[in-house]
């Protein structure tokens, strides 16, 4: 699957700079990744580590000002989308590239029927007429699994319920048969029997379409359950970039190893639940060195004074940390001894 | 305005024991899940649906409207309003037809056969003093009947207050939502345009216009007070808008919207337009009666609608020359032009109160 006519995606070197009145914040400063076809891709973080700016950039909505794409390709289909004319950007989104957000409450037009908003994407698109459209809204909805789909499709949003209205969205991110969809933590804002839901239904949609998925969520085992490839990000970098299995097996960073540390097990006794000390960083003004030095616990002084480089661990398997030899190794032998 | 009231009845419903979507009894306070009940049989929701749709509660169309219209209802100062409003209308639009037609009196018939009918005579008063039918509100000085005047003067203030809202709403709600979206430097241009003429005391501005380009004709004069009232008219409009547009530029709906490839100007009029409907129902129908009120001004120093034809403003001028010996020559318009004002603001305010639930004060 690997071969260059199978990459949907490539990323590299996107810098996103946003200027505010307290300098300049490196929202996403240097990430590079790759996407192929019918391959789900994870971005994990924690908030502000740059997840949604990256996939703002990538359809190029990054509110401007005070946002910048200060440099970097977005190669879709080998073709740059930074570099295309609007018009251009504007048939890939929605048609090509399709986005689900995060709060399913606020991101449907409370003013307009579910109809309307439904339609609106496949006349917009693929030239629908106005009847074509709206048999086709109907199926959508139908293959999102709303009951009774005819008679909801007049609806107006308010009339949905949260899972619902994900359902609608999701409906109407793939009513174009997107190459690409981008859920922005698509279960963030709902409750855990309904994620499951919406997760199966993303998981189910993506097996029959063959749409490459990109997954931007804080929730590792939504990540361990959807997806191939994982990215884990953290003040605007990409700290960890592996296999989903290896990196769960495997972490080679301790920002990694922290983070699924964080993760309560059920299994075990109640007790403090583990936290990584600390926040994240104010990016606006980043000290030289690593960005986790000050909350990492195998910090030494190298990680305050020099920017640790971006090591290659395996072919697909890379960290950025000044000592990921060592913690890919120590993972390994922790992995060994359970 | 727009999510709090649905969601409240959204809940209300699935609260509703008569519409557990199993059909079997429940428990007070079970508040079945719809997305759990999905979960778990997906033909049992449907079927839910398909009930509930004939109890016609699922499946109706825009409870937001519907919502606001039950509480307008709830108003009584604002449907005593409404009812004033359409009495007058009605009586405006038909009112002069249908005196002409029975007493065959059109609002501009001088008797000029009998130049003892050409003086004022008070309502209710035949040519000898007696009491007639034929004259409710007397006759001015020419010997007009009075109420046929006031019933067409109202056809045209009214007119006057209607379309000058509507320019002002064609023109202040694209400039308002243009400016506001666009934001940053184009929008900064745009209303400090608005500002500037904000500022002009825009009376005299009305004033400089109507006599600048002076008409001959009475409909001439008529069209060019159209004209120079919704020119200064839409720009608390366009304030309002570009408000409104500002704090729902920024919501996820319209970044959703943006990508799925929708054009600004599509962005601009097909979904956030409609957002700001509420407030802007409601500036409108309190433009009408402001926009009235500055014709009648404008009529009443003289630059207004002009005779034969005959505004509320421009008869109480000409009562107003007579009051002394002919009272009711102004207190008729003046009386309806009030009365008519005052049932507009009610129901600007109860329309403010019924589309904004927040602003309640109950």
């Amino acid at each position: 699957m690997s071969s260059a006519n199978g990459q949907l995606l490539e990323v590299n070197d996107l810098r996103t700079y946003f200027e505010t009145e307290d300098g300049v914040v490196k929202a996403v400063d240097g990430i590079s990744f790759r996407l192929q076809r019918g391959e789900t891709l994870g971005i994990v973080g924690e908030s502000g580590s740059g997840k949604s700016v990256t996939n703002l950039s990538i359809i190029r909505l990054i509110p401007n000002p005070p946002g910048k794409i200060v440099s970097g390709e977005v190669v879709f289909n080998g073709r740059d989308i930074l570099l295309l004319p609007p018009a251009e950007v504007r048939k890939i989104r929605g048609r090509r590239i399709a986005m689900i957000f995060q709060d399913p409450m606020t991101s449907l037009n409370p003013f307009l029927k579910i109809s309307r908003q439904l339609m609106e994407m496949t006349q917009l698109h693929l030239g629908h007429s106005k009847a074509q459209a709206y048999e086709h809204a109907i199926k959508m909805l139908e293959t999102v699994g709303i009951p009774d789909a005819r008679a909801r499709v007049d609806n107006y949003p308010h009339e949905f319920s949260g899972g619902m209205r994900q359902r609608v969205m999701i409906a109407m991110a793939l009513s174009c048969e997107p190459e690409l969809l981008i859920a922005d933590e698509p279960t963030t804002a709902l409750d855990v029997t309904i994620q499951a839901q919406i997760l199966e239904l993303i998981k189910k949609l993506k097996q029959e379409t063959g749409t490459s998925v990109i997954l931007i969520t804080h929730d590792l085992g939504v990540v361990a359950g959807m997806t191939d490839h994982v990215i884990v990000m953290y003040a605007g970098k990409v700290f960890e970039q592996a296999k989903t299995t290896e990196l769960f097996a495997r972490p080679g960073n301790p920002y990694t190893r922290g983070l699924l540390k964080s993760v309560p097990d059920p299994t075990a006794e109640q007790g403090k639940l583990y936290q990584i000390p600390g926040s994240p960083p104010d990016v606006a003004h980043l000290k030289p060195g690593c960005p986790f030095a000050p909350r990492c616990e195998r910090a030494e002084e190298i990680c305050r004074q020099e920017f640790p480089p971006f090591v290659a661990l395996t072919a697909d398997h890379h960290s950025l940390c000044h000592f990921a030899e060592e913690v890919f190794a120590s993972s390994e032998i922790e992995q060994t001894h359970e | 305005m727009s999510d709090k009231q649905p969601r409240e009845s959204f809940e209300h419903k699935m609260r509703d024991p008569a519409l557990n979507p199993l059909g079997e009894p429940t428990q007070p306070g079970d508040r079945p899940d719809p997305d759990i009940i999905a979960l778990g049989s997906e033909m049992a929701i449907a079927e839910a649906d398909v009930r509930s749709a004939e109890d016609g509660e699922y499946v109706r169309g825009s409870s937001l409207w519907r919502d606001a219209w039950r509480r307008l209802l709830k108003n009584k100062l604002a449907v005593f309003g409404m009812v004033v409003v359409i009495v007058i209308t009605v009586a405006s639009l038909i009112g002069p037809a249908l005196i002409k037609a029975t007493l065959g009196i059109t609002p501009d018939y001088i008797p000029s056969n009998d130049v003892k009918l050409i003086k004022s005579f008070p309502p209710f008063t035949g040519p000898n003093g007696e009491f007639s039918w034929s004259h409710p509100m007397g006759t001015d000085n020419a010997g007009r009947d009075q109420f046929a005047r006031v019933l067409q003067g109202g056809q045209i203030s009214l007119f006057v207050g209607v379309i000058s809202t509507l320019v002002s709403l064609l023109i202040g709600v694209s400039y308002g939502a243009i400016a506001g979206y666009l934001g940053g430097r184009v929008d900064n241009l745009m209303m400090r345009l608005v500002d500037v003429l904000y500022s002009l005391p825009y009376v005299i501005l009305v004033i400089v216009l109507l006599s600048m380009f002076r008409s001959q004709t009475a409909r001439g004069q008529l069209v060019l007070l159209f004209v120079a009232l919704g020119s200064v008219s839409w720009l608390t409009m366009a304030r309002i808008v570009r408000g409104q547009v500002l704090s729902l530029k920024n919501q996820e709906f319209v970044l959703a919207a943006r990508a799925t490839g929708v054009s600004t100007f599509r962005i601009i009029f097909r979904h956030l337009v409609p957002n700001t409907l509420g407030p802007v129902i409601v500036y409108a129908t309190l433009t009408i009666p402001q926009v009235m009120l500055t014709e009648a001004f404008l009529s009443f120093l003289g630059f207004g609608v002009q005779a034969p034809l005959a505004s509320w403003g421009s008869l109480a001028s000409d009562g107003a020359q007579n009051i002394a010996i002919f009272p009711w020559q102004l207190i008729f318009p003046g009386v309806t032009m009030a009365l008519t004002l005052f049932s507009l603001n009610f129901l600007g305010d109860g329309l403010r109160d019924a589309l904004d639930p927040q602003m309640r004060t109950d």
